[in-house]
């Protein structure tokens, strides 16, 4: 039988009819029509499903669309605002921080989060706040370059910010 | 991977929630916050005919500290417990553990109580558990029940619960004066799971040891207290050797575990090792 699920996406509200086991990722690419948001391993490893539900990251391969019900959710597409990058893809941007881009998206929500819980990381805690996100390319040194280049965009912008 | 087709209820209330279990029996399956169920319902390990969806029962989150204990409300994420301010100075041990589960995101979403009810034999909650002497509260139709860690892990992916019971809280003594606890854990380098997992916690007297209570995860079918390894740390002032001396005993008596990554006897040995080093942190950290 299946179930009405609302969700914000992106700051659009959509309303839908979805079987109970449709997985959140599928939800979000197949009836979303958002494919920013990749399959990678599909067993909650490889972090490329990464999507932030109420400013959280987490993995919308291990969730069910009916569990995001009433959530507020963020992908790729929500980051850029009046065609002006995030902090965070102008990073990736600038410092090089992908190559073959599939693993790209999850490594940028999971950054989000990350800045937002801590403003200013040291390397090793952005390493530590990406290990559920695999690069296949073995990219990591740029990868943290680039998280380091929105956190001192992001503190400019905000001034400085406290931990939470 | 798509799960097999189930049927789905969220319901608003535990009441509402015990009255499925009652209805489905086996046929149902709780889903807190799915980090264990949905990989294997995904792997169709798991078939699940019913699905009773706890997450949006309120009440069942949060942390409150006693005196002397904290209780954790069942739906607590990895993440909330690893950052609570009450447990970090009151039970810094569970924190310590919550700290070092899969990565940021699964922490964010699995549950302690989700966790437990699992009782995966690499799961890292359960050595703290065990180490800890928590207890699990746990509530059916015939009322609320609390059950000693020691007694709920029953065997792999067993526990004491029954099939119509929810995990409402846990329950950790706060930290006495002259007692230290530490963590100490072999990641698999691709999962994050435990290979091997060790907590202790050490009460120190006179630089002497006066108890000590050890929880292995990981090796075995099912986590234990290192009972061998308690005895053998009693009496003696904690060092390099006295320490090892006492963890060569962290394997005793169980069935170690082999798998791809690990042969049971490596694994026998990553006890030690691992025991070695929780018990010395713990006792450093002992005022």
């Amino acid at each position: 039988m299946k179930r009405a699920v609302k969700v914000t996406v992106n700051g659009k509200a959509y309303a839908h009819e979805v079987e109970p086991r449709l997985l959140l990722v599928h939800y979000i690419r197949d009836m979303l029509g958002l494919t920013g948001t990749h399959v990678g391993c599909d067993t909650s490893n490889c972090g490329a499903c990464t999507i932030l539900i109420n400013g959280r990251a987490v993995k919308s391969c291990t969730l069910l669309a009916v569990q995001a019900e009433g959530a507020s959710i963020q992908t790729v597409e929500g980051l850029a605002t009046d065609g002006k990058l995030h902090p965070i893809q102008e990073g990736f941007w600038e410092e090089h921080g992908l190559q073959c881009g599939f693993c790209t998206p999850g490594m940028m929500l999971t950054a989000v989060d990350l800045l937002q819980r801590n403003p200013d990381p040291t390397e090793e805690q952005i390493r530590m706040g990406i290990e559920g996100n695999l690069c296949r390319c073995t990219g990591y040194q740029h990868i943290v370059n680039s998280i380091q280049h929105a956190a001192r965009k992001m503190r400019g912008a905000a001034g400085r910010a406290t931990p939470r | 991977m798509i799960p097999a087709a189930f049927e789905y209820f969220s319901p608003q209330s535990v009441k509402e929630a015990i009255g499925l279990l009652e209805k489905h029996g086996d046929d149902a399956k709780i889903l807190a916050g799915g980090h264990s169920l949905l990989p294997i319902m995904k792997l169709r390990l798991a078939q699940p005919k019913v699905i009773v969806d706890i997450g949006r029962i309120s009440g069942l989150s949060g942390i409150k500290a006693d005196g002397q204990k904290v209780a954790i409300g069942a739906l607590t994420t990895h993440d909330a417990i690893e950052r609570d301010a009450v447990l970090k100075e009151k039970c810094p041990l569970l924190a310590e553990t919550a700290a070092v589960i899969g990565d940021m995101q699964v922490r964010n979403r699995g549950t302690i109580g989700g966790s437990a009810a699992h009782a995966d034999p690499a799961a890292d909650y359960p050595a703290a558990l065990l180490a800890l002497g928590a207890e699990i509260v746990a509530i059916g139709p015939k009322g609320t029940r609390t059950i000693p860690a020691g007694e709920f892990f029953v065997e792999m992916l067993t526990t004491a619960l029954k099939p119509t019971e929810i995990i409402t809280e846990l329950r950790v003594p706060v930290l006495a004066r002259g007692t230290g606890a530490a963590y100490q854990k072999h990641p698999h380098p691709a999962s994050g799971y435990a290979v091997v997992g060790v907590a202790a916690v050490v009460t120190m007297s006179g630089g002497k040891c006066q108890s000590a209570a050890i929880g292995v995860t990981g090796v075995a079918g099912k986590p234990y207290r290192a009972t061998a390894v308690e005895k053998a740390l009693i009496g003696q002032s904690l060092d390099e050797t006295t320490a090892a001396k006492a963890a060569a005993h962290a394997a005793e008596g169980v069935d170690p575990q082999g798998d791809l990554y690990a042969s049971g006897q490596f694994r026998a040995h990553l006890a030690s090792v691992y025991t070695k080093r929780a018990v010395l942190l713990a006792a450093s950290r002992a005022k």
